[in-house]
């Protein structure tokens, strides 16, 4: 079977993806591209190749959801570009990559950080099929100017309770980036979905 | 300006890509965190300690072929070190420079944050050397760490408090802690406190990298950002009693230059670019030709 | 008009030639070549190579020659190329009871098996300046002693005192990957690995003073040296894709152990404990000054007061690297006139309200606030 081919440019490639995931972390919410034209295994998807072989090496542990770790392919892919161990434990994933993001698993189940290191927290990278600023879930804290909003999916029926509990952590928690064909928005541990009744 | 060729030998902006994608991942956690001090593997830069060398690797990790970089150092794009981390730049990346604050999508900068308001999408990077803002009141790092974890900031305020008993004012006049976000105090880095106000609600990201010290550590855009007081001793910046000599702005940091040893003396913009930009405009002070 | 002066490109050049200029001296006098430095400034190329993390005595003598002869300078032109150097892993543990010796000596036993070995050492020379080798000579070969019957063989002290409980066993080895704090920022407390790799990296001049403060009472940890050994051992490395070791090569080592008393505790009987002094090529006071301060450091783990600078593991780790004191002191020469001016605005006020509150009626404020 043949490897699929990694970045064209791998210096400006990856800088331009980091560059992404550094605005989607620094403006949570804000829906912006993420413009790749890798053509990874199935089922992962372009985006989550792009920001794995971007941020991930030798140094950070993939843990891959039930699709994702059922192609030998995919795990290929990621070790042969990215040089980065997958694990089969959540817990000591630096990165996890999802593509049924529905069935992602408890936030609790992957390393939330320590007081003294909140810094030591996994960082989650989900495939979904739309991401759009109408609508949807309204958030604030920092990077956010007042109030933004944006609905994704498709996404666990618990999803806004499960981002509150993941704040409430703060500094401690996980970092969500997620992402869509072509575009992406970012979701830090700072970020606070707001009440019905305060949005 | 027009970007010279980059150097032959290096990878661009001169880090090898394992070296950048950890300082990267550091970047990310840093703006997951703000003012949360990011450790991370600095490494050895060919320029000294001191120099800027955490600024240097932020940069270098975050710069693009498109960017436009700026460096500016006590305010000035012509100081020494500026103009020598401009060119390292310049050779490694290859990257257009300019000393416009207004075109940088990317400033580096020294004990300054320029006096034009910066916009969305721009990055500002600090060189900074003590990034603990709780070092001289506790050298040692276990304990600083624990005092973080516990949001315990006490003896900051002690402190503070202790230079009002005996001088009637907050004595700090540069690198004045601030709290993030309502939650971590930071050192803004030996900024005069002239410039905490800049740091809140800014629209560009804030980025600040101790080289020497191992830390790198960020602020979101809009975000909080609330130089530490009292509700009897509010915060106050430095207030210059008359305007810039060369572009007669009022209401910036000044340099005092020394003109002879008879007490003469002026006393000019610290933001070259923001001073020249105003005389360009017409704007002229008592000592401009 | 008042025009500002500016560190432009063209001054930073010059500066850079100027500086050429005077590295290279009368140009009368015949240019030192790499060779004559490495051959003839050993020491000072073991130093560089020490401090810089890199065994490369060639690397290390262009660095001298570049740098005038200033160590520092000379260390960070090494630490900056190592920095752009590929990490291909850790070598195996080096065995420097197999060292092939060209000296080694012990303070603990008169004698033991392979002998005592002087080799070459300042010690009994005495400090006369020799105007000879102003001239230049070839000096006389050395003679050799007969060897003994047991030469070539040279047991570690350590594992002849180690054999009758007397002194500490070596720890086991955990497998666990040993750290590098080149690779990872320092997390306090650190364990004896890493830092035993800083105080190797370390200023030759600061950990021998603090070595030299635990003799004078800052931290007694009452040392014997049980043996320093200089000589070469045989490096070997183990490839990923091949599984076994390959020889790399040799190094050249000096290594000090250092023994030290033990009072015992509740759980241990009495017994020595030891310090240990390791760096590349000959460099007997910088490895004792090591071996001091690493015992030092343990003292916490040993169960002995920790209060002297020399036992502080952030005060001697923080501040033992060259590069980063240097940098840091001298950073202040680079423009600080905007702090300054913060500063000095608060002296003038604060100055201003003393005089308010001190004047007489009628006296003229002098100096008022600008």
């Amino acid at each position: 079977m043949a490897l699929r081919p990694g970045f064209r440019d791998p210096v400006h490639d990856a800088q331009a993806v980091f560059r992404a995931a550094m605005e989607a972390l620094s403006r949570p919410g804000f829906v912006r591209a993420l413009p790749t034209d890798l053509a990874p295994p199935e089922p992962l998807t372009a985006e989550l190749a792009a920001l794995a072989l971007a941020l991930c090496d030798a140094d950070t542990p993939i843990w891959l959801d039930a699709p994702l770790a059922r192609s030998a392919e995919v795990a290929a892919y990621l070790r042969f570009h990215a040089g980065a161990p997958i694990t089969a434990t959540p817990e000591s994933a630096a990165f996890a990559l999802i593509v049924d993001a529905a069935a992602c698993p408890a936030f609790t189940a992957f390393a939330q950080g320590t007081p003294d290191y909140p810094d030591g927290s996994a960082t989650l990278i989900l495939a979904l099929d739309h991401l759009t600023e109408e609508d949807g879930l309204a958030f604030t804290g920092p990077g956010i100017n007042g109030r933004v909003r944006f609905d994704a999916g498709p996404l666990p029926a618990d999803w806004s309770a499960r981002l509150a509990a993941n704040h409430a952590l703060f500094p401690c928690g996980l970092d969500i980036l997620l992402t869509a064909p072509g575009r992406m928005t970012g979701l830090p541990r700072s970020a606070r979905v707001l009440e019905p009744a305060e949005a | 300006m027009s970007a010279p060729l980059p150097e032959q030998g290096y990878n661009f902006a001169y880090l090898d890509e394992g070296t950048k994608r950890m300082i990267r991942r550091a970047i990310l956690k840093a703006i997951a965190i703000p003012g949360y001090q990011v450790p991370f593997a600095s490494r050895e830069m060919p320029m000294p300690y001191g120099w800027g060398t955490g600024g240097v690797q932020v940069t270098a990790a975050v710069l693009g072929r498109s960017d436009v970089l700026k460096v500016i150092d006590q305010g000035a794009d012509d100081t020494t070190n500026a103009v020598s981390i401009r060119r390292f730049f310049g050779r490694t990346a290859g990257v257009a420079t300019t000393t416009r604050t207004t075109e940088a999508t990317v400033i580096q900068t020294r004990h300054r944050i320029p006096e034009t308001p910066l916009r969305e999408g721009q990055i500002l990077v600090y060189q900074v050397p003590i990034p603990e803002p709780l070092r001289f009141l506790e050298p040692r790092e276990t304990e600083t760490r624990q005092l973080h974890a516990l949001a315990e900031y006490g003896l900051i305020h002690v402190k503070l408090y202790e230079d009002i008993a005996r001088h009637g004012h907050i004595a700090t006049t540069y690198a004045y802690p601030v709290e993030v976000a309502g939650r971590y105090v930071m050192d803004p880095s030996p900024t005069p406190k002239f410039d905490n106000p800049k740091m809140d609600d800014c629209p560009a990201l804030q980025l600040f990298g101790a080289g020497r010290e191992k830390r790198i550590y960020a602020v979101p855009p809009y975000t909080r950002v609330r130089s530490l007081d009292f509700e009897d001793h509010p915060f106050r910046v430095q207030r210059f009693d008359r305007p810039c000599a060369l572009c007669g702005a009022e209401g910036v940091y000044l340099d005092e230059v020394v003109l002879d040893d008879r007490g003469g003396r002026m006393f000019v913009c610290s933001d070259t670019d923001h001073c020249e930009g105003r005389r360009a405009e017409g704007f002229t002070g008592e000592q401009a030709a | 008009m008042y025009v500002a002066a500016k560190g432009g490109e063209a001054a930073i050049d010059n500066a850079h030639r100027l500086l050429a200029e005077i590295r290279r001296g009368d140009p009368v006098v015949p240019e030192l070549s790499v060779a004559q430095i490495r051959e003839q400034m050993s020491l000072l190329v073991d130093r560089v190579m020490t401090e810089g993390s890199l065994h490369d005595p060639d690397l290390a003598a262009l660095a001298l020659k570049q740098a005038r002869g200033d160590v520092v300078e000379a260390v960070f032109l090494v630490r900056a190329y190592r920095t752009t150097l590929p990490h291909f892993g850790a070598s195996e543990p080096v065995d420097t009871g197999a060292m092939t010796v060209s000296r080694r000596v012990s303070a603990t036993f008169k004698d033991l098996p392979g002998g005592q070995v002087l080799g070459p050492t300042f010690d009994y020379t005495h400090r006369l300046v020799d105007f000879a080798l102003t001239e230049g000579s070839i000096p006389e070969p050395a003679e050799e002693a007969e060897p003994g019957p047991d030469a070539g063989h040279c047991p570690r002290v350590t594992d002849i005192l180690g054999q009758a409980g007397l002194l500490e066993p070596s720890p086991p080895e955990a497998g666990a990957p040993v750290g590098d704090l080149t690779r990872e920022p320092v997390d306090y407390p650190a364990d004896r690995a890493v830092r035993l790799q800083a105080l190797a990296r370390g200023d030759e001049g600061f950990v021998l003073a603090l070595g030299y403060s635990t003799q004078r009472g800052y931290g007694r940890t009452h040392p014997f040296v049980g043996e320093i050994r200089f000589g070469t051992v045989a490096l070997e490395f183990v490839p990923e894709e091949l599984g076994f070791p390959v020889p790399l090569g040799e190094v050249p080592l000096t290594e000090c152990q250092m023994l030290n008393q033990f009072r015992g505790s509740g759980e241990v009987p009495p017994q020595f404990t030891r310090g240990y002094g390791l760096v590349f090529g000959q460099g007997e006071r910088k490895a004792m000054a090591m071996a001091l301060v690493d015992r030092s450091l343990r003292a916490a783990e040993l169960g002995e007061a920790v209060g002297a600078p020399a036992q502080d593991q952030e005060f001697v780790l923080a501040h033992c690297d060259s590069l980063q004191a240097t940098g840091f002191v001298e950073h202040l020469k680079l423009p600080h006139y905007v702090d300054f001016q913060a500063e000095l605005e608060l002296v003038r006020r604060l100055r201003a309200e003393h005089e308010a509150a001190h004047a007489e009626p009628g006296e003229p404020l002098r100096e008022a606030a600008e």
